[in-house]
C-alpha cells in the first residue's frame, strides 16, 4: 500500500478534529476532536513506521510503540476530562464552551468569589483542550 | 606641667565635659550638674594659671603638624599672648557663672542635660578660637560655635519665635562665614601657611598681594559673628533664647570672637587703608544705629540685645583706629558687665512673668522682690553707660582716646577719617547708651501700680553668680587701664581729660534728658492698663521665660515694641520710634532682596519638578499601560479563541520555516 492513502487519511481525520475543537460549542464533542487529532497522529506514526522499517536493514519499530503509549496517555487524558466537563455540568448546568469565559480579563474588579472558585474547572477543562 | 599641656587643656576640658554631659545625660541624671559646672571651673582655673605663667611676656607658640596636606600645612598650634591670655580668663569666668546660673534658671527644665552640654561645647569652641594659633584650627572652632548657638537659641523650640530665630542666627552667621573662608585661604595662599605668626611677619614684610580683598572677605566674616551692620539682624532675634545663654554669647562667646579675629589679625587689616575705613564705618552706622533701636525695644532682653552690638561697635570702632588694646580692654569690660545685665535680667523676668518693659513699669515694689538683681542690674547699667568710675568708663574712654590720637596723627597708618568717623559716633553712642540704659532703669525698677507678685526667693545659684559678677562691673576698669598696658604691649589705656569730660558729659546729658522724659511720661503711664503675665509663675525660670516670649506678640502685637504711650523712648525719638522699634526696617530689606527671591526660586523648583519632570515620568509609564490595556483585550476566557490563536501561529511557523528552508 502506498504510503499517500494512510497520510492522506490521516490529515482529513485531523482536520476533522481541528474543526471539531474550533467550532464545537459542546465540551465532550470537543474532547472526541481531540480524540479525532490524536488518532490522526497514531496512524501517521503507524504508517511512516511501516514506511520506514521496510527499507530498513533491522528496525525496533518505535514509531509503532510511541503509538502505544499515546493511547494509553489519551485514554487517561479523556478519563480526566470527561470527569472535568462532569463536575463543571453538575455545578454550572451546562457544557457549554461558549459560557465558561471565568478567565476573561473584566474591567470589574468587585466580581464576586463564587466565580474565582468556579474558575478552577474551566482553567483545568482550557489545559484539556 | 608645661604652660603648653595647661593651655591645651583649657578647651579641652569643657569639651571633654560636653561629650560625657551628651553622653550620661539621660542615663546618670545625677551627674549631669557637675559635668557641666567642673570643667568649665577647671578650665578657668588653668586659664588662670597660663595667664599668670604667660604674665603679658613673649608669647608663648607651640605647634604640632596634624596631617601632612601637600600644599598649605595645617597645624594644631597654640598662639598665647597677653590678649588670648586674658580673654580666656574672660571666657572662663563668663561661661562658669552661666553654667553655675544656668542650674538655677533650668531648674526643671527636661532638656537641661543636652542644654548643659551645649554650653560646655560652645566655651571649649570658643577657648578654641582664643588659643588657636593656626586659622584652620580657629575655623573650626568658629563654625562649632555657630551650630551650638543654632541649638541653644532653638532650646524654647516650642515657640515658633525660637525656632525662626535660631534658624536665622545659623544662616545670617554663615552668610559671613562663606567669604571668610574665601579670605582665609587667600590669606593663606599669600602667606603660604595657616599659623598666625608666620602670616603676620609676611604682612610685616609687605608679602600680601590683595590686602584690601582679603581684608573685607575677612570682615564679612566677622560682621556676621560679632553682629555689626549689615549682618546684625540674627542678634536680637537670638533673645528667644534661655537668658543664660544670651548672657554666654553676648558677653564672653561667639560676638566676642569676630571682634578678638581682628585684634589677632589687625596688622592685615592695617594693610589696606579702605579696609579700616570701611571698619570705621561699619562700627559708626552700627553703634548709633544699635543705640536709636535699644531705645525704642520693649523686650528688656532685646534692649541689652541691642546695647550689645552698640558695644561691639566699640570695639570694632577702637580696632578701626589700630588700637587693639583698647578694643580687647572693652571686650573684657563689656563681658564682665553685659554678662551680669543678662542674669539679671533673667531674675527680673523670673520675677516679674513678663519680659516687657511696659508691663514692668506698671508693676509696683519689683525692686523689693528682687534686691540683688536691683543692685547689681544698677551697677552694671552705670558701667553701661560710662559714667565714673565704673569698668565701662575706662575702656570706653580708652577707645575714644585711640579715636582722638588717630585725629590727631599720633597713631601710625590710620587714616583721620576713620578716627573722626569712629569719635562722633561714638560721642553719639554714649549719649544713646546713657539714654537707653536710664530708660532701661526707670521703667524696669521704678514701675507704679499694682504690687508685683510674690514668687518666693529666688535661686542662690543664680543670685550669688550676679555678685559675683558686680565685682569686675565696679572696679576692673580703674585697676585695668594701669595693668593692661604691659599685657597687651601696646599705648597707654589711661583716660585722656578731653575725651573724658565730653564722654561723661555726654553721658550724663542722655540720662537726664531721659529722666526728663520719664517725668513728664509717667503720670499717664498708670492711667493706660497694660500688660501680660505668665500663665505659671510658680514654675522655674525658663519656663517662665518661654511664656513671656511667647506671649509678647499675642499680647503687644511685636515681638519687638508695645504700644506703650507712657514710653520715655517714644517722646524722645519721635516720629523715629516706628522705625527704631523694627531695626530700620533691615529685616523687611533682607526679606526683599534675599528671603523672597529664595523662596520664589523654591517655587519655580517645585512647578519644574511637579509639571515637566513628572511630566515626562508619567508619559514613560504611559506607552506600558496603553500596551497593557490592549493585551487584556485577547484575554477573552474563550478556549477555542486561544486555540484559534495557536493554530494560526503554528501555520504562519510552519510557512515560515518552509520557505527559509527552501530559500524563498
Amino acid at each position: 500500500m502506498h504510503l499517500a492513502y494512510p497520510a492522506v487519511l490521516s490529515a482529513l481525520l485531523f482536520c476533522t478534529g481541528l474543526y471539531g475543537v474550533l467550532a464545537r460549542r459542546n465540551a465532550i464533542l470537543v474532547l472526541m476532536s481531540v480524540e479525532l487529532m490524536l488518532n490522526a497522529v497514531n496512524l501517521n506514526l503507524v504508517a511512516f513506521d511501516v514506511w520506514l522499517s521496510r527499507a530498513a536493514e533491522e528496525t525496533l519499530h518505535s514509531g509503532q510503540a510511541l503509538t502505544l503509549f499515546t493511547i494509553t496517555i489519551a485514554a487517561a487524558e479523556i478519563g480526566i476530562g470527561l470527569a472535568i466537563v462532569l463536575a463543571v455540568h453538575r455545578n454550572r448546568g451546562t457544557a457549554d464552551i461558549d459560557r465558561l469565559r471565568d478567565t476573561a480579563e473584566s474591567h470589574d474588579l468587585d466580581s464576586p468569589d463564587s466565580d474565582a472558585l468556579a474558575a478552577t474547572p474551566s482553567e483545568k477543562a482550557e489545559a484539556t483542550a | 606641667m608645661t604652660t603648653t599641656t595647661l593651655a591645651a587643656l583649657v578647651p579641652l576640658l569643657p569639651f571633654l565635659g560636653a561629650a560625657a554631659g551628651l553622653l550620661l545625660g539621660r542615663t546618670a541624671p545625677g551627674f549631669v550638674r557637675p559635668l557641666a559646672v567642673l570643667p568649665t571651673l577647671a578650665s578657668l582655673v588653668l586659664a588662670a594659671v597660663v595667664a599668670v605663667r604667660q604674665g603679658g611676656g613673649k608669647a608663648i607658640d607651640a605647634a604640632t603638624e596634624l596631617t601632612p596636606t601637600g600644599s598649605v600645612p595645617i597645624d594644631l598650634a597654640l598662639h598665647i599672648d597677653g590678649f588670648a591670655a586674658l580673654v580666656a580668663v574672660l571666657v572662663g569666668v563668663v561661661a562658669t557663672c552661666v553654667q553655675i546660673y544656668s542650674t538655677g534658671y533650668l531648674r526643671d527644665d527636661s532638656r537641661y542635660p543636652s542644654y548643659a552640654a551645649l554650653v560646655s561645647l560652645f566655651t571649649s569652641a570658643m577657648l578654641l578660637v582664643v588659643y588657636s594659633g593656626d586659622l584652620m584650627v580657629l575655623l573650626v572652632g568658629w563654625e562649632i560655635m555657630g551650630i551650638c548657638s543654632y541649638f541653644l537659641v532653638g532650646h524654647y523650640w516650642e515657640t515658633p519665635e525660637a525656632r525662626a530665630a535660631s534658624l536665622k542666627a545659623f544662616l545670617v552667621t554663615k552668610l559671613g562665614d562663606v567669604p571668610f573662608l574665601i579670605g582665609l585661604f587667600a590669606l593663606a595662599a599669600d602667606a603660604g601657611s595657616f599659623r598666625i605668626t608666620r602670616i603676620l611677619s609676611t604682612v610685616a614684610d609687605g608679602g600680601l598681594d590683595q590686602p584690601t580683598l582679603i581684608a573685607l572677605l575677612l570682615l564679612a566674616g566677622v560682621a556676621g559673628k560679632s553682629a555689626q551692620f549689615p549682618l546684625h539682624t540674627w542678634l536680637p532675634d537670638a533673645m528667644a533664647g534661655p537668658t543664660p545663654v544670651s548672657a554666654l554669647i553676648h558677653a564672653a562667646t561667639m560676638v566676642a570672637a569676630g571682634v578678638y579675629f581682628v585684634a589677632r589679625l589687625l596688622p592685615v587689616f592695617e594693610a589696606s587703608q579702605a579696609a579700616m575705613v570701611v571698619l570705621a564705618v561699619m562700627a559708626a552706622v552700627t553703634m548709633t544705629g544699635s543705640g536709636l533701636a535699644a531705645l525704642a525695644q520693649d523686650d528688656i532682653k532685646r534692649v541689652l540685645a541691642y546695647s550689645t552690638i552698640g558695644q561691639l561697635g566699640y570695639m570694632t570702632g577702637a580696632l578701626a583706629v589700630a588700637d587693639r588694646g583698647a578694643a580687647v580692654f572693652h571686650l573684657i569690660s563689656h563681658g564682665a558687665f553685659k554678662a551680669l545685665l543678662f542674669l539679671a535680667a533673667g531674675v527680673i523676668i523670673h520675677a516679674a512673668g513678663t519680659n516687657s518693659l511696659a508691663a514692668m513699669s506698671r508693676m509696683g515694689g519689683l525692686r523689693a522682690r528682687v534686691p540683688d538683681a536691683f543692685w547689681t542690674m544698677t551697677v552694671a547699667l552705670l558701667a553701661l553707660a560710662a559714667i565714673p568710675p565704673f569698668s565701662g568708663f575706662f575702656s570706653k574712654e580708652s577707645v575714644l582716646g585711640a579715636a582722638e590720637q588717630a585725629i590727631t596723627g599720633h597713631a601710625q597708618g590710620v587714616p583721620g577719617a576713620a578716627g573722626w568717623i569712629v569719635l562722633v559716633a561714638g560721642l553719639v553712642t554714649a549719649l544713646l547708651t546713657a539714654a537707653y540704659a536710664m530708660r532701661l532703669w526707670l521703667l524696669a525698677f521704678n514701675g507704679r501700680g499694682t504690687e508685683a507678685p510674690d514668687h518666693g526667693r529666688q535661686p542662690r545659684t543664680m543670685t550669688v553668680v550676679l555678685w559675683v559678677l558686680a565685682v569686675p562691673s565696679l572696679a576692673f576698669g580703674a585697676f585695668a587701664y594701669r595693668v593692661l598696658p604691659d599685657w597687651f604691649g601696646g599705648g597707654d589705656l589711661a583716660p585722656t581729660v578731653a575725651t573724658s569730660v565730653l564722654g561723661t558729659g555726654v553721658s550724663l546729658v542722655g540720662g537726664i534728658v531721659t529722666y526728663a522724659a520719664w517725668r513728664h511720661t509717667t503720670s499717664p503711664a498708670a492711667r493706660i492698663p497694660l500688660g501680660a503675665v505668665a500663665a505659671h509663675p510658680e514654675a522655674d525660670a525658663a519656663q517662665v521665660e518661654a511664656e513671656a516670649i511667647a506671649s509678647h506678640a499675642p499680647a503687644y502685637g511685636g515681638v519687638a515694641a508695645a504700644p506703650d504711650p507712657a514710653d520715655p523712648g517714644r517722646l524722645l525719638l519721635g516720629p523715629l520710634h516706628r522705625h527704631a522699634a523694627v531695626g530700620f526696617h533691615l529685616d523687611g530689606v533682607y526679606r526683599a532682596l534675599f528671603v523672597r527671591p529664595v523662596q520664589a526660586a523654591a517655587g519655580l523648583v517645585r512647578f519644574l519638578d511637579r509639571e515637566v519632570v513628572d511630566t515626562y515620568v508619567r508619559g514613560a509609564g504611559a506607552l506600558p499601560r496603553w500596551l497593557g490595556i490592549a493585551v487584556r483585550r485577547a484575554q477573552t476566557g474563550n478556549v477555542q479563541t486561544y486555540v484559534s490563536a495557536l493554530l494560526a501561529g503554528t501555520v504562519v511557523l510552519a510557512v515560515a520555516a518552509v520557505l527559509f528552508a527552501t530559500g524563498a
